[in-house]
């Protein structure tokens, strides 16, 4: 992992984020490069779901800055986030279920001719194009409503839909947390896979093993804070759990 | 879930296109609760067989013509109510609306006053009023958030309230324009009656033939072949029979070819457009419509505005029909019929389920019974019981088929 030192594409310094008197987010660092997953992990109200938000445009920051690839951006709305090619694949997928496959990866980008009419056959032909190159094969049909198909096939064409649009970041929340054991796994290798294929991916998730399993580096938050970044290799779970819950270890501290 | 293989075998299954397969996918469809028209095809037989039991006059070619001019403004007015029910919404203003449609046509060509207009002026300014009624109201639903039942509901007394301001002081006003009386009661001459049924069908091939052919150029299955060109034929054929049948008798009525091109231009917009696919998305869910960057205001406002602009046109056929207006336009069962007519055909009133051409088999329906019960000289009350009981049949079904789809899919 050390070795491949690409420069980061998405950098946060010193983002800080207040609801009233409430400090979401104090002074936060983060950082993810092309090719690597970046797991971003803390106790509920730790602030990663404000972060997101934050990155996403929905909400604005009080005060930090925020680079892509190096270049110093603004981002005040989703839109922003769109154009700089970040994707958010949030826990509720935000799936129409009464959409089939096809209609969902397209929603509200849909192909069209002058005149407004779908152009049904290369959005089908780019679906299962996408679908193949992630190996999502347990799709039986694009055409079937999304409503009838599994917890963890839903989350891979949430995943897939972020992944068509030549995102340069992926943030996935929570990915796992309502899947069985097969269905995780088909996940967590869906996961790999998007790192494989260069983007810079940030999965959000409270369950380590998943975590270890696919992680490259850990960014751990706690009451808002930054505590550290950690390289899977040279860390395991009982100092992340620490980590979680106590803030920064003592052995850690200046690394 | 199901396993891995079976998956695979059903895909392979699915992409050669045979007729097993199709029936296949299809039961597999039906079992996950969508249960598609085959209700209300079944419904139609029923009472068309049940009716021509018990009266010789129900399945002629004459009540066939009277049937299509009773049912044409209800039907239409469903057809805007599909819209509103696809983004999970309702419209309980749509009867009172088309009677605010009927009184303006009526008041906008009016021999000897100062606002004379042609009859067809008259109808835009009509239909004009209805696009602006669901502006007003699709707007406070939209950008204010207040419940389109109520919305609606106010909207409903307001416009009831304005049609007897309106009428107050004649409390009727006749209709002398040709062009706004044809819209009911003109009857194509039979030559065009065959120019249309075959324009349809060539329409209806060419289309099919489109999306084989950009279907094939793009590298996808193409389905069954045999099964596209048989239902080709089928509609095709069943345009040509229902000329033939208004032909045997005067000819196919105008108001049947407007209720015609109204199925097939909404359907057009709800199916192949990307305001369509936008509608049922909000209706499938307005969140993630919303950060799929989906306008969903202007979408909402929108189905309010069709909504209100459809029942304008039926309140423009139920004024020409009678070729005039009176204080009672507007109210009786227009409202129910309307949603239940859209409800009948198949649209779930949850939101992001259903077909505009729905609305024309549910307005067929509700139609025939309307129709059936008054030749059998039933008494009004078993027209009501009926139509209620197949509301509340077609109701249930969809509430049974949602649970259905959402047990099959986790």
């Amino acid at each position: 992992m050390s070795e491949t030192a690409t420069a980061t594409t998405l950098e946060l310094r010193g983002v800080s984020k207040s609801f009233g008197s409430v400090e979401a987010l104090r002074g936060v660092d983060f950082e993810v490069r092309d090719g690597e997953v970046m797991a971003l992990v803390g106790d509920n109200g730790a602030g990663k779901s404000t972060l997101i938000k934050c990155i996403a445009g929905i909400y604005s920051i009080d005060d930090g800055d925020v680079y892509f690839d190096g270049k110093r951006v603004s981002i005040h709305g989703p839109k922003d986030a769109a154009k700089l090619g970040i994707e958010i694949v949030y826990q509720d997928l935000a799936l129409c279920d009464n959409l089939d496959v096809v209609q969902n990866m397209f929603l509200g980008r849909e192909e069209h001719d002058p005149l407004y009419r779908l152009r049904e056959a290369p959005m089908e032909q780019r679906t299962t194009e996408t679908l193949k190159s992630l190996a999502v094969t347990t799709i039986r049909s694009v055409r079937q409503p999304v409503a009838t198909l599994s917890g963890g096939q839903r989350q891979s064409v949430a995943v897939a839909r972020a992944v068509m649009w030549n995102n340069r970041v992926v943030f996935l929340d929570e990915p796992t947390a309502a899947l069985g054991v097969a269905q995780t796994r088909q996940v967590l290798d869906l996961v790999k896979r998007l790192a494989e294929q260069g983007l810079a991916v940030v999965l959000v998730s409270h369950n380590l093993i998943d975590v270890f399993e696919v992680a490259n580096r850990i960014t751990v938050l706690r009451l808002g804070r930054n505590v550290g970044v950690y390289e899977r290799d040279k860390t395991n779970e009982r100092e992340i759990v620490e980590a979680i819950t106590a803030g920064m270890p003592a052995a850690e501290a200046s690394a | 879930m199901s396993s891995a293989a079976p998956a695979e075998v059903q895909a392979a299954a699915v992409e050669d296109g045979s007729l097993a397969a199709i029936a296949r996918a299809r039961w597999e469809a039906l079992r996950g609760g969508d249960v598609g028209f085959l209700p209300v095809l079944v419904g139609i037989v029923a009472i068309t067989l049940f009716f021509t039991a018990k009266t010789s006059i129900f399945f002629t070619a004459v009540n066939f013509s009277n049937l299509i001019g009773q049912m044409a403004g209800t039907t239409v007015i469903a057809i805007g109510v599909v819209f509103v029910l696809l983004i999970g919404e309702i419209d309980l203003s749509v009867g009172y609306v088309s009677g605010i449609a009927s009184v303006t046509v009526a008041e906008f060509q009016m021999a000897g006053s100062s606002h004379d207009y042609p009859g067809l002026v008259a109808i835009g300014l009509a239909i004009g009023v209805g696009a602006a009624i669901g502006l007003i109201q699709g707007s406070f639903i939209a950008f204010l958030g207040v419940p389109s039942f109520v919305v609606t509901l106010a909207g409903l007394l307001v416009a009831q309230g304005m049609i007897i301001n309106l009428l107050g002081t004649q409390g009727v006003i006749g209709i002398q324009d040709h062009q706004v009386n044809d819209v009911a009661n003109y009857v194509l001459t039979k030559n065009t009656g065959w120019i249309v049924a075959a324009v349809f069908t060539g329409g209806l091939a060419l289309a099919t033939l489109g999306g084989y052919l950009s279907r094939r150029r793009a590298g996808l299955p193409t389905g069954n072949v045999a099964l596209a060109v048989l239902r080709v034929l089928f509609y095709g054929g069943l345009a040509f029979t229902a000329v033939a049948v208004c032909n045997h008798y005067r000819g196919v009525p105008l108001v049947g070819l407007i209720v015609l091109f109204v199925v097939v231009l909404f359907s057009y917009i709800a199916g192949r457009t990307t305001f369509g696919r936008h509608v049922y998305a909000v209706g499938g869910s307005a969140e993630a419509a919303r950060r799929s960057g989906i306008n969903v205001k202007l979408i909402r406002i929108l189905c309010f505005v069709i909504c209100s602009s459809c029942a304008a046109l039926g309140g423009v056929i139920f004024a020409s029909r009678l070729n005039s207006v009176d204080l009672t336009f507007g109210g009786g069962t227009i409202l129910l019929d309307a949603i239940s007519a859209a409800v009948i055909g198949g649209v779930s009133l949850f939101g992001g389920r259903g077909k505009v051409v729905g609305a024309l088999y549910g307005g067929l329906i509700i139609g025939m019974i309307s129709n059936g019960t008054d030749l059998v000289g039933s008494a009004d009350w078993v027209k009501y019981v009926t139509t209620g009981l197949i509301l509340l049949a077609a109701v249930t079904l969809d509430t049974l088929a949602r649970r259905r789809q959402a047990a099959v899919g986790r």
